[in-house]
Parts: C-alpha cells; structure tokens; sequence
C-alpha cells in the first residue's frame, strides 16, 4: 500500500468513528427523545458508511480481488435506519412522550384522520 | 410477459444483489442470481401485486445524486449540532401537506426526510395528506416545508407518478 | 499510520458503545431503550467492520451483515410491541 492510499483509508476510519460516535454522544447529551432520535439515525448511518467504504478499499487494495460486498450492508442501513427511526417516533408520539418543541395536538389519537395542528386549523 | 416476470425491475436488482453478496462476478453466479431474481418476484407475487414503474428514470438518478449530497452535509450539520450541545437547538414538529398519492412515492419521501436535513418523518396521516415532521433545528418552519417540498417531493412525483 | 488511526477508531466506538450502554441503562422511557439497543447493534457493526481491517481478514463481514439484519427485525418488533401491545396479529 503507498502512503496516499494509507492516509485516505485513515481519515475515512477516523471519520467513520468520529461520526459514530458523535451519534451517540447526541443520545447521551440531549435533552428529550425526539432530539435523541436524531444523532444515531444520521450521524450513526454516515459513520457506518465512510467504515464500510473504508473497509471495502482497503480489501479492494491489499488482496487480488475487488471487494465490494460491504456496500450491501451500507445499502441495508441506508434502507433500514429512517424505518427504525420513523417506527420510533410514532412509538413515541403515540406514548406521548415529554418533548422540548410541542407536542402535536392529536399525537395519541392513531388511526384518527387528520394529524395534530392543521386538522384544528381546518375546523376554524 | 407479466405472468412470466411480474417485477421487471426486482429482477437484475435481485441479481445484483446476489452478486455483491458472493463478491464474484463468475458466470455460474451471475446466471443462479439471474434465476434467483426470476424465481423470488414470481413466488412473492401475491405480497405486492402492483408493479413498481420509473416514468423517468433521468429524474431518479438527478434525485440519487441530490439525495447523496445531501445525507454527507445533514450528517455534518447534525454532528455540529450535537458538539453545540442541547441550548442552541430549536426542535419543533412541523407538518407537511403531501401532493403525492403513491404507496412508494409516499414511504421513499420519508425515508429521506429521515435521513437528510435534520428531520425524522413521524407519522403520516391515516387519510395520508399530511406527514408529522420533526426537526432537530428549524429556525422558520414554512421554508422548511417548502425545502423538503421543492427539493424531494418535486422530483419524486416526477420518477414515480408522471 | 494506519494502525495509529486503527486503534484511534477503536477507542472512538468503544467510547460510543459505553455512551449508548449508558442510555440504555438509564432510559428513562422504553423507546430511549429501544433506541439505545438499536444505536449499540450499528456500534457493534462498527467495530467489527474495524476488526476486520485491523485484521484484514474478511470473515466478520458476515458477522456485521447478520447484525445488521437482526438489529433491524428487533427494533422493528419492538416498536410495533410498544405501539400495539401485541407483536403478531
């Protein structure tokens, strides 16, 4: 391996744990579950990415062959991560947990056609 | 034709799919992951009968590339956001009227707005009009709305309604 | 170098494992838990994308892809558990 590749590979694995561990740096410091949910859905999945990529590289480079079967993974948790997150946020809304920004005013109510401020707007 | 492959596109996604899990590109490989892509749409048939159709398929790879773009600069804007810690945060929950009526069109636009601008998709609606949105930082929640409106929902109904 | 940034890395991610373990012990709602268990598997990703370089062997990509699609069935189980008081119906 020459150097440049060596230092492209370090910054993509020290930017890879830098994000990931700032998403959940953000589950620990913030204040209320909405704003949680943030850090390990985006920061989490892009630290995860600049690994996989590093990783793929890095075996692309040091064996014969061309290793690209980790951007299935990436391709997964580009997939799967918004679900978990928008599964959770309505498990939240729907236990109407404490929030910093107001809740939404039907945010219980599942199933009930309309969702929060507009409906009531609408009625006016 | 549609009896024989009721997915056109699910076929080479399957094969490629297939490819990438063996990491080979050998021809034993690429035709099994070909029959594989036959086989699995054809026996999953009665889970999605609709067929998923590009119109365009220029717009969804405008919208690929934007769609790129934009997780790497949400993903810094969050991280700076959570090194500033929880009292220069502005959280709020906005609501986004919806244009688009697809099933797909619909669950692709939140599962963007999940990852890019510092936005988690809620819940959508049950008479699926409006999708409950929250933002980690929104200083002005009507261009907000409009952001996500121009930027997303503009080209996807473009890709998948014409 | 690369073994300088390696080892770097993994104190990054054994740091965020012991910042999402604290999250998950100390809630204080479920969805916090659940959301700290999902946080903990993309960690666990992580690090054994990382041990794979570091070792440069290829085996734990296996172990991270399997992870993966775990950690994804368990969340969502969950979720729906918290949102529906039943898992299949």
């Amino acid at each position: 391996m020459s150097g440049t590749v060596e230092i492209l590979l370090s910054l993509l694995v020290l930017a890879g744990a830098g994000f990931t561990f700032i998403g959940s740096l953000g589950l620990v410091r913030l204040r209320d579950f909405y704003t949680r949910l943030h850090g390990p859905t985006k920061a989490t999945t892009l630290g995860v990415g600049c690994l996989l990529i590093a990783s793929s590289l890095f075996f692309s480079l040091t064996t014969e062959n061309i290793s690209l079967h980790e951007i299935l993974v990436t391709l997964f948790l580009f997939i799967t991560a918004p679900i978990s997150a928008h599964l959770l946020a309505k498990a939240a809304l729907h236990r109407r947990l404490p929030s910093v920004a107001p809740l939404p005013v039907d945010a219980a109510a599942d199933g009930e056609p309309g969702a929060g401020i507009d409906r009531l707007q609408d009625l006016r | 034709m549609k009896r024989w492959l009721p997915h056109p596109l699910l076929t080479p996604v399957l094969a490629i799919v297939w490819l990438l899990l063996n990491n080979s590109l050998a021809l034993g490989q690429i035709l099994l992951g070909l029959l594989l892509g036959w086989a699995i749409p054809c026996f999953t048939l009665a889970f999605w009968p609709e067929r998923v159709r590009f119109y365009s398929p220029r717009a969804a790879l405008r919208f690929a590339a934007v769609f790129l773009y934009d997780v790497v600069i949400a993903n810094i804007a969050v991280a700076r956001l959570i090194l500033a810690g929880p009292r220069v945060l502005r959280p709020c929950f906005v609501n986004v009227p919806l244009d688009l009526t697809d099933d797909l069109a619909i669950s692709l636009l939140a599962n963007t707005i999940c990852l890019t601008p510092g936005t988690v998709s809620a819940r959508l609606s049950a008479d699926r009009r409006t999708l409950l949105v929250h933002a980690l930082d929104c200083a002005d929640p009507e261009a907000l709305v409009a952001e996500i409106k121009q930027r997303f929902e503009v080209p996807l109904k473009e890709m998948l309604e014409c | 170098m690369l073994t300088f940034s390696l080892s770097l890395a993994f104190a990054l991610v054994a740091a965020a494992f012991a910042l999402s373990f604290y999250r998950l012990l100390a809630g204080p709602s479920a969805p916090d838990r659940i959301l700290a268990l999902d946080t903990l598997y993309i960690n666990a990703i992580a690090l054994l994308v990382l041990l794979g370089i570091g070792l440069a062997s290829p085996i734990y990509f296996e172990a991270a892809l399997l992870i993966a699609l775990m950690g994804f069935v368990g969340t969502v189980a969950l979720c729906k558990f918290l949102l529906r008081g039943d898992i299949i119906e």
